[in-house]
């Protein structure tokens, strides 16, 4: 075990190495010169030289990006172009909001999706099953954006029971100090994950349904309520994790839209405004983030499938 | 097809949907070009079915454009990330060893990139237009299929009728068009159809975040996004009809993937 975790450590730091290459050189490929974006259209080229030169952006892109690495081996992030303010300290003002709302989806999400998928799995083909597949494609197809429009037009609109705006308190725990005002951004978030993961718990519990541990089970008499939850549970959630560990680019993408749509200051508002500001340094630290947490979701699913199924270390 | 009900619906909705784009112009001809401010915002009826929008243009003829530009952006990008991922797959399956090792790293380097900040990114800094915007969807979702194609080569590489043609003296390019490419192409088309779907959903995300076609240049994106400005003025006719045209689309080709997918008998989930 331990060495399939160091295996696994090393090939995530090699990912995690090649995602700040392609990411930083990506930008420095479609980014205007540092001094221009700091200093304005109106200013003459030769200040913006000397802008480049007194900071430094003038040095070849490899160098630059040595010297970025290392900074941010120590923790530093750069600093904002427009803000002047660093961006760890931006990031660390609005990371906690997001996360929660994140977390909040994700819990939500899995929540639904975990029981309904096995539910769904036992009684195949049957009414139930054909309505959730149906809802789950529906789901599936509506832009997140739009579901949350609708939302807000009934909810709120029509029916007043929720307000269109998220909470616009600073605390990260909104969730739970404002949960009114944070349904609808959490449902929104959560009802795309629904769909894929329902649709995946379902396939994987159909195909552990048919294993000869669950006949042996049944054979022993125990009650159904029995085999789903001691045996089949944790069987059917393995592939599951792993879907989570890789969704973690798309879950962020939902968390831009959502921010954006209910108004809710968090990171995926901080950079959809550092994109309207051209506000790189920004839009590098929070793109990286995305691939760090990326890695590391993959990371821990991966552990953790292997924690609970021994035989992936032999397989290695 | 009998088999597959669920496949037969989606296949017709599909034809129904494109027939709509590009046939609906034909029967239902409107102005979209001057802006018609006596008669704009008016609701469905009459002259226009689904009503006017703020600038007077009849939104029926406006779902059939935006939806002509739409699917043909969808549809470039996902040729453009089917054609990228198949051969670089099929150049990482045939090489194999070390070649094989380091292009799939690179893809999941790649793959662990929120790939929706990219593509805004780019879209923010160089206004989009059609073509542009399908190449840049394009080009960052081929990731997927250059997997599945790569893991179709595997298998296939070691088969007898290749053996033999690379026994002749074939050159690795020969190898990979004319006899790995053609017996992936099941695999493929399962995943241009998915990714068709996809980038339908990316377009409109970006029009609705307000970075995709400039006006008066209108997917249904973008017009989605229009129209949510005035849901509170009650002008119900500006957003769910376009919203309705979305889902049915990414709905109809997503039941066709899936049947697709069946049909060849493979797991290849695009969706990860």
């Amino acid at each position: 075990m331990a060495k399939y975790v160091l295996h696994r450590l090393v090939v995530s730091a090699l990912v995690m190495l090649g995602i700040s290459a392609v990411v930083y050189f990506m930008l420095h490929l479609v980014s205007d010169s540092p001094g221009r974006i700091v200093l304005g259209q109106r200013v003459s080229p030769e200040a913006v030289a000397a802008f480049d030169h007194q900071h430094g952006f003038d040095r070849p892109v490899v160098v630059q990006y040595l010297d970025y690495l290392g900074r941010l081996l120590h923790g530093d992030l750069g600093r904002s172009y427009k803000l002047n303010e660093n961006v760890s300290t931006l990031i660390a003002q609005n990371a906690g909001r997001s996360a929660m709302l994140s977390l909040a989806g994700l819990v939500l999400a899995l929540a639904v999706a975990v029981p309904l998928g096995i539910l769904q799995a036992v009684r195949r083909n049957g009414p139930l099953d054909r309505a959730a597949t149906a809802v789950s494609y529906m789901l599936y197809a509506t832009p997140s954006f739009l579901l949350g429009l609708v939302l807000i037009a009934v909810f709120s609109q029509q029916a007043g029971l929720f307000p269109a705006e998220a909470s616009q308190s600073h605390s990260p725990w909104a969730v739970f100090t404002d949960p009114r005002a944070m349904t609808l951004p959490v449902i929104t978030l959560a009802a795309g994950s629904v769909a894929v993961f329902a649709q995946h718990q379902r396939s994987s519990a159909l195909d552990q349904l048919g294993q000869d541990y669950i006949r042996v089970a049944r054979a022993k008499g125990l009650r159904e309520r029995q085999i789903l939850t001691r045996h089949l549970l944790r069987n059917a959630c393995m592939p599951l994790i792993t879907l989570v560990g890789t969704l973690v680019p798309t879950l962020l993408a939902g968390n831009v839209i959502v921010e954006s749509l209910f108004n809710y200051p968090g990171l995926g508002l901080l950079f959809l405004n550092s994109l309207q500001r051209e506000d790189y340094p920004l839009l590098l630290a929070y793109t990286l983030m995305g691939g760090l947490l990326t890695v590391v979701g993959n990371f821990l699913a991966d552990v953790m499938v292997a924690a609970a199924d021994r035989r992936i270390e032999v397989g290695r | 097809m009998r088999r597959h009900p669920l496949a037969l619906a989606g296949g017709l909705l599909l034809l129904l949907v494109v027939g709509f784009c590009v046939l609906g112009p034909l029967l239902h001809p409107t102005n979209q070009n001057d802006v018609d401010l006596v008669n704009a915002a008016l609701p469905p009826g009459g002259e226009h079915p689904l009503g006017t929008d703020t600038n007077g243009f009849d939104v029926l003829g406006r779902l059939m454009n935006g939806g002509r530009v739409s699917l043909q952006i969808s549809l470039l990008a996902a040729l453009v990330a089917t054609t990228i991922g198949t051969l670089y797959g099929a150049v990482a399956g045939l090489a194999g060893g070390v070649v094989d090792g380091f292009m799939m790293r690179l893809v999941d380097v790649m793959l662990s990139i929120p790939f929706l900040f990219f593509v805004l990114i780019l879209s923010a800094r160089f206004h989009a237009d059609a073509l542009s915007l399908s190449l840049v969807i394009g080009g960052f979702s081929w990731l997927l299929s250059a997997r599945l194609v790569r893991g179709e080569v595997l298998t296939l590489r070691v088969r007898e009728f290749v053996l033999a043609a690379r026994v002749m003296g074939a050159s690795r390019w020969r190898v990979i068009l004319t006899h790995l490419v053609p017996n992936a192409l099941g695999v493929i088309i399962v995943t241009v159809t998915f990714q068709v779907a996809d980038a339908i959903i990316v377009v409109s995300a970006l029009g609705f975040l307000g970075f995709g076609l400039t006006y008066p240049t209108a997917d249904w994106g973008s017009q989605l996004a229009s129209g949510v400005t005035y849901i509170s003025a009650d002008y119900w006719w500006l957003v769910y009809p376009v919203g309705a045209c979305i889902i049915l689309t990414v709905l109809a080709l997503n039941l066709l993937a899936d049947a697709l997918r069946d049909a060849i008998g493979r797991p290849t989930s695009a969706r990860s």
